[in-house]
């Protein structure tokens, strides 16, 4: 798939969020430092700044994800939008009603933005390319495709940690054939300038054409752990476990899954990012879920604060800058 | 005429009167960045107060972010004490429209509810467009429409009018 290019306006700035591919650096650090910023309003007694009053954000979940649509729920009302839940894998597409009437309807209802869900990879970039104008999308996850605001959120705790990308090795271990969480990761790295980015997994599992993502690939887990900053561990979906991809739940974890003695292989300071729901003992074992490496909650709240800097950024870009300053 | 360490030393002899006049004995400063914030240290020292003034950056707050977006300089406010019950001086460099002024006191109270605010400001200009006025100022200008006042800083601080283009 190539970038989506429509997410930036004729001036560079970003007026949809599709993907990280076609982002510059300074789209990223700016995503990064607003979220900062946005992430101090969670603490003061009123969570809440005006920033989007009288907005109406849409969500549009052709596919369940009740995390990722409550933190960007949280994160549009949290600058004072209005939300609205559209939850389409029960509603109206099941009456036979096309993707586009069901976009031309919400938009009747005079929205500003979209967040959308779907099974399908390039679903939010068509929705772009369809709504009016004034309407802004975000991609909540799209197919294998992306996930350009998980990646973020992830760049921010890994930032928090560790500063500087570039002097960062960082392994994302797993379903990465088969991941939008781990494509737009990847993407983003490279964009932020790290230093090592490697792809831990078995054969199955990994992206034939690897090489060309600016990845180093390892199928061996311990090697490919060795001396690294940050670990991205990735959920394994059950269907693949059904499927001829992997032999057993069990039998992954014995390969890939992810102990506190493998962790002891990176380096001794090194975090653990996932960006759930996790299975237990199959990914991650509970030890490492719940011991002082893991920043998985961390990326829970980050999150809110990264939806609610790329929501603020986005609907700003939109601006009518015509008018005086004073 | 316009010598902002000087007008910062006016100002802070007119807010200690101030203070005195209301009985307020531990004000607290909050600066608007920037300017606010560079005036605010100032008058810190000058007032011999404890600790550290709070910083409010109002971006997130502005009234006209439909038309302008958001400033990619944001950095977040710091009000490092709690401002329940405080008597709060709120600091900004030039009050011309006041709708900065407006903006800064809705966010002051999603950080608490002050016991007091008061508002003081080192340029006192025309072009009011909401019913906001400084408690002191250090001077008072009146500007053609076409010039605003310009504070550098914070080292050494530099006051100007400048034409727009």
């Amino acid at each position: 798939m190539t970038p989506a290019m429509i997410q930036l306006s004729a001036d560079g700035r970003l007026q949809h969020f599709l993907t990280i591919e076609g982002l510059q650096r300074k789209h990223l650090i700016e995503i990064l430092d607003t979220a900062e910023t946005l992430s101090g309003v969670a603490e003061r007694r009123v969570k809440k700044v005006p920033t989007l009053h009288g907005k109406t954000v849409v969500n549009l979940f052709f596919e369940n994800s009740t995390r990722t649509r409550t933190t960007f729920e949280l994160a549009a009302k949290r600058l004072s939008a209005d939300v609205l839940n559209v939850n389409i894998a029960t509603s109206s597409t099941n009456k036979g009603e096309t993707l586009l009437d069901t976009i031309r309807n919400i938009e009747a209802m005079q929205v500003d933005m979209f967040v959308v869900r779907h099974a399908v990879s390039g679903a939010a970039e068509f929705i772009a390319r369809h709504v009016a104008p004034h309407i802004a999308v975000l991609n909540a996850g799209d197919g294998r495709h992306a996930h350009p605001t998980q990646a973020m959120l992830d760049m921010m705790t890994i930032r928090r940690h560790k500063g500087e990308f570039a002097n960062l090795r960082v392994a994302i271990v797993g379903d990465v054939l088969h991941s939008r969480v781990a494509r737009s990761n990847i993407h983003a790295l490279n964009v932020l300038g790290t230093g090592e980015v490697r792809i831990v997994g078995p054969k199955t599992l990994l992206p034939a054409d690897a090489e060309g993502l600016g990845v180093h690939v390892y199928h061996d887990l311990a090697h490919g752990l060795r001396d690294v900053d940050v670990v991205i561990m990735l959920r394994l979906q059950r269907e693949r476990m059904s499927g001829a991809l992997l032999p057993s739940a069990a039998e992954y974890f014995q390969q890939y899954g992810l102990t506190e003695e493998r962790l002891a292989l990176a380096a001794p300071d090194a975090i653990v990012l996932h960006p759930g729901p996790i299975n237990r003992g199959v990914e991650m074992d509970s030890a490492v879920v719940d011991g002082p490496r893991a920043v998985i909650l961390e990326q829970v709240t980050n999150g809110i604060a990264v939806r609610m800097a790329v929501m603020s950024i986005v609907l700003g870009n939109r601006a009518h800058p015509q008018e005086d300053f004073a | 005429m316009l010598d902002p360490e000087q007008l910062s030393s006016t100002l802070a002899e007119r807010l200690r009167v101030l203070l005195a006049s209301r009985g307020i004995t531990a004000p607290a400063l909050i600066g608007i960045r920037s300017g606010g914030a560079w005036i605010a240290a100032r008058l810190q020292a000058a007032l011999d107060l404890p600790g550290e003034p709070g910083t409010l950056d109002i971006s997130f707050y502005r009234d006209d972010f439909s038309r302008v977006g958001l400033d990619p300089q944001v950095r977040p406010s710091q009000i490092p004490f709690d401002i329940d019950a405080r008597d709060i001086v709120l600091v900004d460099d030039v009050l011309h429209t006041g709708r900065t002024i407006r903006a800064a006191l809705n966010e002051i109270f999603d950080y608490g509810r002050p016991r007091s605010v008061v508002l003081a400001v080192l340029v006192e200009r025309d072009g009011r467009e909401l019913p906001v006025q400084a408690d002191v100022a250090a001077t008072r200008l009146t500007l053609g429409a076409d010039e605003y006042v310009r504070l550098d800083g914070p080292n050494p601080l530099s006051l100007t009018i400048q034409k727009r283009p």
